[in-house]
């Protein structure tokens, strides 16, 4: 590709967002209504929001242990859901036995099991890993099921006939094949993860990135709300970033098949 | 497998289900308050039914979900078609919607409050946000899918745009389009209860958190047992709709072959 064209695409890809933040800068300049305050006024208090005070800054007292929440949820909700998958899709009668029950455990929606887990594991990092864990193990646990479900039958009479079982079956044949529909359960469970983090925080919490906004909303303190919104937002943006990254990685193979079969 | 074992199995394993909800309880002696058997949270649930504001809330939530999913999908039908349909504004905006698709919608929880206050609206508000991205990125998916050769076929017997979108876009998008909009239907339900949950506007959310507050375990399980029920049929209905609209499509005529 010619550098023009490169920067034509740049320019592309570039051209709304910064008309949109522009354009918020001027369209809230001077702004008296107290609940949108100027940007400028937002990026103001931004560092001293989050940034300042060392040890005790929010970034450190707030965030990281948010992230640490639910990066434990996300790897619990993972070993499970992927260990109880690759049982239920290996099995077509223990799949038709239990398949009534996941699909109504997969239909409660998680934030309602919030209150209830209040209940039974009061409001500590227990309560916020378990709403997690639970809230995020259906997608994980159903996909991996369908990837099992789905492996090629050719390639599984092969290895049978090859006389390849137990481990380098279960890693060779089933979680390969199973692994593009595993990567859309994680994701999945991504998305549903940062919300339920969000939520658990804002109900019942010393800490935590729901709970320092749901303070700011509170006392009213609306620049620092509107900082803690931003935070979340970049939150959401740069994890489904890293996740792609780490697809693309685990799934070379995969799209590399595909672009074959495509062309 | 037949379909009749199946259905026998899986009956089994929701009789069973149940069985193992109503004895572990009282083998593990836990507490009431951690537990409590299936029968009391179904008569807990039952005198609610009788008595409580049960039916309104069930009504509210499903006004927010139907309500947020119709604008979410009229509107992420319409920007997609658009987008899709001029390749030059799909381009200018891929970017921003790559950002804004993953911002949590509960990071607009506080907004919404302050700015809309405790009702429907504030729900809406995160109910169409957040189902909105599942339309919109099908559909540009589904209307990038059209078959440039069958386009250009169009153009050529001089199909104007808009009965290249009706005859030829809108059937190789309705696939995806469908799909996101039984995404969005889940996604739907799950804001709708998040925010009678933490924002307090009428529905079966805020009834969990009454419930549990006011110490009525029983009421609490039967409660989100029943998000869970209105979850399942949310699902068979979406399905539903996905073989009707889909009925002329390979997808589901191969179902039918085997």
């Amino acid at each position: 590709m010619n550098p023009a064209k490169v920067a034509g695409r740049v320019t592309m890809a570039l051209a709304l967002p910064l008309f949109l933040v522009v354009s918020w800068w001027f369209a809230s300049a001077g702004s008296e209504d107290l609940y949108f305050p100027p940007l400028r006024t937002i990026v103001e208090v931004f560092p001293e929001t989050w940034l300042k005070g060392g040890a005790d800054a929010r970034i450190v007292a707030d965030v990281v242990p948010s992230l640490g929440r639910l990066a434990l949820g996300l790897t619990l909700a993972a070993l499970v859901g992927i260990g109880a998958g690759l049982a239920i899709g290996s099995s077509p009668a223990l799949r038709a036995v239990t398949e009534p029950v996941l699909e109504i455990f997969r239909a409660i929606p998680p934030p309602a099991l919030v209150p209830l887990l209040v209940a039974i594991a009061g409001i500590d990092t227990l309560m916020k890993v378990l709403v997690i864990v639970i809230g995020c193990l259906w997608p994980i646990l159903l996909n991996t099921v369908e990837g099992v479900r789905s492996i090629d039958p050719v390639l599984s009479d092969t290895c049978r006939a090859y006389g390849i079982r137990g481990q380098t079956r279960l890693r060779a044949l089933v979680l390969r094949s199973a692994s593009p529909q595993i990567m859309t359960g994680l994701r999945q469970a991504l998305s549903l993860g940062i919300i339920l983090m969000v939520i658990s925080e804002m109900f019942a919490a010393k800490n935590g990135i729901g709970y320092t906004v749901v303070q700011f909303q509170r006392t009213f303190a609306l620049p620092e709300m509107w900082t803690g919104i931003i935070v979340l937002g970049l939150l959401g943006v740069v994890l489904s970033l890293l996740f792609r990254l780490i697809e693309a990685r685990v799934l070379s193979w995969y799209h590399g098949q595909r672009e074959m079969q495509r062309s | 497998m037949t379909g009749r074992r199946r259905l026998g199995l899986g009956v089994a394993g929701l009789l069973g289900f149940a069985v193992l909800l109503e004895i572990l309880p009282r083998l593990l002696g836990l507490r009431a308050d951690v537990l409590p058997p299936l029968s009391r949270i179904i008569s807990a649930l039952a005198d609610e039914v009788r008595e409580g504001p049960f039916w309104s809330a069930v009504g509210a939530t499903l006004l927010q979900w139907g309500l947020g999913l119709a604008i979410a999908g009229v509107a992420g039908i319409s920007v997609g078609f658009a987008l899709g349909a001029v390749p030059v504004l799909h381009r200018i905006t891929a970017t921003t919607i790559e950002f804004l698709r993953p911002i949590p919608s509960v990071a607009l929880v506080p907004l919404a409050v302050l700015v809309l206050g405790t009702q429907l609206r504030s729900a809406l508000l995160l109910v169409v946000y957040a189902s909105f991205w599942q339309v919109l990125v099908q559909t540009i998916n589904g209307v990038a899918d059209v078959d440039p050769v069958a386009n250009d076929t169009a153009r050529a017997f001089g199909l104007t745009r808009i009965e290249r979108i009706r005859h030829v876009m809108w059937p190789t998008a309705l696939p995806y389009v469908v799909t996101g909009l039984r995404l969005a239907a889940s996604v739907a339900l799950i804001l709708a209860i998040t925010a009678e949950l933490v924002i307090g506007s009428p529905g079966l959310g805020r009834e969990i958190i009454a419930a549990q507050s006011g110490g009525a375990v029983p009421l609490t399980y039967g409660l989100v047992l029943v998000t869970g029920l209105i979850g399942v049929v949310v699902n068979i209905v979406m399905r539903e709709f996905e073989r009707r609209a889909l009925h002329w499509h390979v997808s589901q005529r191969i179902e039918v072959v085997t």
